[in-house]
């Protein structure tokens, strides 16, 4: 084997990600489904790499959810997105940085459309222009939150005080990575990786010392696919795609499973509780389900986060398994505790999967 | 069991691992021309039982040939042997045969 060769061909599946000096916009729908993550990417970046990263309170969506529901015209989403840039020109930045995969696959298309329609930004910048007032320049670099994590593993990793390493028997813990259908399967050339070999998560998971499993479902979509679940009838489709990938991955005993996306980590989290309502199916050993993390929230695990901090009470498949595996102390008293110790009320506890703390 | 307004739906995913070959390997045996058919559909399209019935011959040798033998046994029951399948054939492949022999491996193997 001529690893050099392998090497030289690997370099084109890398995409260059800013240093420095980012515009962040947020998720429409992360903030509810897993609360803490985009404030602790946040803190990472500016509390522990000391990097200048800037949002505006007046971004709003990218309209993606709506575009891809055939609800919102391209023509409303490109101004939209130009407004978003404007944003990022006014503040003074260049580098842009979105929460969302579903954003970061809408920002990629429009550049691209851009890129080969130029008339069609001339439109835009009209149309902008007459609605709003504003101008815009386009991004110099255009990258996901997960790109920044993952340029970043080995500074989160030196600073880090958990591993991805089973306390008791030393080894390394056994993680399932799933990217964004959004990533980089309609823009190879965006993601690191590519479409075939995306490693964004794969480099976080090895870093922090665990292992990755490779299973005949991992490119599967999660099965959101936004009109499969928008549509209440539709919803047997989005939870068959979620039990095919959990099937597939189940005889491999995954100790956790990592994602990139804000759909992604909603349904394979949510869809292992439906499903062990609707069939009595749990796909983690003894009662337990498949802890589903965020990429913000494992790297907030491993720099030694309190979990609750987190945000992880509200993931619907508890993650204590997890946190037992790598040695992270945790309050179980604390873990229904709002801000300033408000009781947040104690959820119902599930048929069949495990719940923390126990019932007592 | 909880009801969410829902269903998962049935997988229709083909897992050749989980299929036997078995049945097959004993077609290819009693009826070797099974394997010259090139699925081109002209037995389903002069197929008398098919006037009548949802019966369909190339269907049958897709499924045997993947080892979905589960639903093949009520299937095949829908033929009148007429023959006129095997007339029409661009290969020469022995339908009747190919049929009387499913059914035989189907009631010997009890599937």
């Amino acid at each position: 084997m001529k690893i050099e060769g392998k090497k030289r061909i690997w370099q084109d599946y890398q995409k260059e990600i800013a240093d420095d000096s980012y515009f962040y916009v947020r998720s429409c729908v992360r903030q509810n489904f897993f609360p803490a993550s985009e404030k602790i990417f946040l803190k990472i970046l500016k509390e522990e790499l000391f990097k200048d990263i800037y949002e505006n309170a007046s971004h709003t969506t990218c309209s993606g959810i709506g575009y891809h529901s055939d609800v919102v015209p391209f023509e409303t989403t490109m101004t939209i997105i130009a407004r978003q840039f404007a944003l990022m020109t006014e503040a003074g930045y260049e580098n842009f940085v979105s929460s969302c995969i579903t954003s970061f696959g809408l920002y990629s298309e429009v550049l691209e459309t851009w890129n080969h329609f130029p008339e069609v930004e001339d439109r835009i910048r009209e149309h902008l222009l007459k609605a709003t007032g504003r101008q815009f320049n386009k991004p110099k670099n255009l990258a996901h939150a997960s790109d920044v994590i993952y340029k970043f593993r080995k500074e989160i990793g030196e600073r880090g005080k958990f591993r991805l390493i089973n306390c008791k028997s030393g080894k390394p813990l056994k993680g399932v990575e799933h990217i964004g259908c959004h990533y980089s399967k309609m823009f190879p050339s965006k993601g690191i990786g590519g479409a075939e070999y995306p490693y964004v998560l794969v480099g976080m998971i090895e870093e922090w010392g665990g292992e990755v499993i490779d299973y005949p479902e991992r490119r599967h979509c999660c099965g959101f696919g936004f009109r499969q679940y928008l549509v209440k009838a539709n919803r047997g489709y989005s939870i068959a795609c979620s039990k095919k990938k959990f099937e597939s991955m189940e005889p491999y005993h995954p100790d956790f499973i990592l994602t990139n996306c804000p759909g992604c980590p909603m349904f394979l989290d949510r869809w292992q509780y439906a499903i062990s309502e609707m069939e009595g199916k749990t796909y983690g050993p003894d009662g337990q389900g498949i802890p589903v993390l965020t990429y913000e929230e494992l790297a907030g695990l491993i720099l030694g986060y309190n979990p609750w901090d987190l945000g992880l009470q509200v993931h619907q498949v508890p993650v204590e398994p997890l946190l037992d595996k790598m040695g992270i102390p945790y309050n179980p008293e604390t873990k229904f505790l709002g801000k300033n110790g408000e009781d947040l009320g104690r959820p119902e506890a599930p048929s069949f999967l495990h719940f923390y703390p126990e019932t007592k | 069991m909880k009801d969410f307004g829902y269903t998962i739906n049935p997988d229709r995913q083909i897992n050749y691992d989980q299929n036997s070959k078995e049945p097959v390997y004993w077609l290819e045996t009693m009826e070797p021309s099974v394997n010259i058919c090139i699925s081109c559909g002209g037995c389903t399209a002069t197929c008398s039982a098919r006037q009548f019935t949802d019966f369909n011959i190339r269907k049958v040798h897709t499924l045997m040939m993947r080892g979905e033998t589960h639903s093949l046994k009520k299937e095949i029951k829908k033929c009148m042997l007429c023959g006129k399948c095997q007339t029409v054939c661009p290969r020469g492949v022995n339908l009747r045969n190919l049929i009387l022999s499913i059914h035989k491996i189907l009631e010997f193997n009890n599937l």
